[in-house]
């Protein structure tokens, strides 16, 4: 288990851990923004708009990740887009997390009792303003819980970035089995490593659970 | 990992051929048929009379059939075509006439294919005869398998389009983007030569961003990247310059010294014969690259 601290190891595991972080939290940011875009897209009352929206989540939520990561990579600089390895991962990630993302924020849609809009349109409101200042936050206060799955999913996805040429923990993993390293004791501390992420993630939300709960 | 792995070969294979930039489709068999003038690849004479003191011989011999190990994603070294099952390349001749030395035919070579994590394993739990596929020697690995040879010496190069001559060795790298394999030597090679690496899990991968012009050079063991120069010549080239030394041997168990030893004399044989030379041509051969002298075995 000792071989993190053995010869300059630490510091290829730090950054491939740090790494990890950035592309998660990156990610996440494009897709609550995306996800939140969709959702509203989904349930205007705009028929373009509904369809762009279905169009999206049916193409990127049953697109396996590794695929995304391949046209996204493979397929965008023959088109004249050349970004760094990292953004191509973020719109990967991103635009398939929003998919998910829009997906539980619907349902959330779904729970806010039909009165609400209907009694903030009899105020005058319009769609958009319905959206935003009545339906959406309770909509997004109910779903917590759900939402909290798909970001603590959201870093572990990010390994399939390691293949692409994001220095990341999967990355870091590979150098370490190359360089001979006992297996288990690599996966030991790149386990720790997405668990620390991941148990965050999950605290993070129980702490926003707990402010923001909607109670009925 | 590994599926993840196949997977990401498949994808490639996918890509590789459907996409019209990268040139022409099908396998690389198929552009070894092509041309009249074309090296053909050697046929060894099976020898009837092949004894050797070994249990994984005897063993072999009494199911009739001979595992051995190899890889399938490597053009013109060792590669399965998916469609039609077929094996071919260097390795494969390599281990086609170590077979036929030892009494078997082609028809009763069974192929097994390891990836290079899974091969120390395989050998010492005796799941297959032996191994050949770009299988270093060294003496970290020869705690846990011997091995036969060397029967060909790589070293690792730079992989450039046609066209390139500003990539002339290691010393000429700097500040050009680089790629390479996820976690492989390459990558600590290189690193001292270039901070600028691109890493993907696959050569294919690379390869494609070298057709694309996103990265400048390729780099691996030279053996694999003429492969990839056969593969796509003539819009690719190895440099020419290998900056180390890679002794590829046959992986076998350890405690098997009659078989290493028959092994040996096989390769001994098949590169005085001109067979190692032949089989040099028809694969490894065709991107350009003259063949080398066949190295020295290393009898231990």
């Amino acid at each position: 288990m000792g071989f993190l601290f053995e010869d300059g190891n630490f510091a290829l595991f730090r950054d491939g851990f740090l790494q990890t972080i950035e592309l998660s939290a990156l990610s996440a940011l494009l897709a609550l923004l995306l996800g939140t875009l969709l959702a509203a897209f989904r349930v205007s009352p705009i028929p373009a708009l509904r369809g762009f929206g279905t169009a999206w989540v049916t193409l990127f939520r049953n697109t396996p990740l590794t695929v995304l990561f391949f046209a996204v990579t493979f397929g965008l600089p023959p088109l004249g887009v050349h970004f760094s390895h990292l953004t191509f991962a973020v719109l990967a990630l991103g635009s398939y997390t929003a998919s998910f993302v829009c997906e539980v924020l619907r349902s959330g849609i779904n729970t806010v009792p039909l009165g609400q809009a209907e009694a903030a349109r009899s105020l005058g409101m319009t769609f958009g303003q319905t959206l935003t200042s009545i339906v959406l936050p309770q909509a997004a206060r109910t779903v917590l819980a759900p939402l909290s799955s798909v970001f603590i999913a959201l870093p572990r996805n990010s390994a399939i970035a390691g293949a692409f040429s994001v220095s990341e923990l999967y990355s870091a993993q590979q150098s370490f089995s190359e360089d001979g390293y006992s297996i288990f004791a690599i996966f030991f501390w790149v386990a720790c490593a997405y668990l620390v992420i991941s148990a965050v993630v999950a605290l993070l939300f129980r702490f926003l659970e707990d402010r923001l709960a909607v109670a009925r | 990992m590994r599926t993840r792995r196949t997977f990401a070969v498949a994808l490639c294979a996918i890509a590789l051929t459907a996409t019209a930039a990268c040139g022409k489709d099908g396998t690389p068999g198929d552009a070894a048929a092509s041309g009249s003038t074309a090296p053909k690849l050697p046929t060894y004479t099976v020898k009837t009379d092949a004894k050797v003191d070994s249990a994984i011989f005897a063993e072999a011999k009494k199911r009739g059939q001979l595992i051995i190990g190899a890889k399938s994603d490597q053009p013109f070294l060792g590669f399965e075509d998916l469609a039609s099952g077929d094996r071919s390349g260097f390795d494969i001749e390599i281990a086609k006439m170590v077979a036929a030395d030892l009494g078997f035919t082609p028809q009763q070579i069974k192929w097994q294919t390891l990836v290079s994590s899974q091969r120390e394993p395989a050998i010492s739990k005796g799941q297959i005869d032996f191994y050949v596929g770009t299988y270093s020697i060294n003496d970290e690995r020869k705690k846990t398998v011997s091995f036969a040879g060397p029967y060909f010496i790589a070293g690792q190069d730079f992989l450039v389009k046609a066209d390139n001559t500003s990539i002339t060795g290691p010393e000429s790298v700097n500040g050009k983007n680089i790629c390479t394999a996820t976690g492989s030597t390459s990558i600590k090679n290189i690193q001292q030569y270039s901070p600028k690496i691109t890493q993907f899990d696959t050569y294919s991968a690379c390869v494609e961003k070298l057709l694309s012009g996103e990265v400048d050079a390729v780099t691996t063991d030279d053996a694999i990247l003429k492969g990839y120069a056969s593969k796509y010549a003539p819009k690719l080239k190895v440099v020419g310059k290998p900056f180390t030394k890679e002794n590829y041997g046959v992986g076998l168990n350890k405690d098997d010294a009659a078989l290493r030893g028959a092994i040996s004399d096989a390769l001994k044989a098949h590169q005085d014969n001109g067979d190692w030379k032949k089989a040099y041509d028809a694969t490894l051969g065709l991107s350009g690259s003259a063949a080398p002298t066949p190295p020295a075995l290393e009898r231990y």
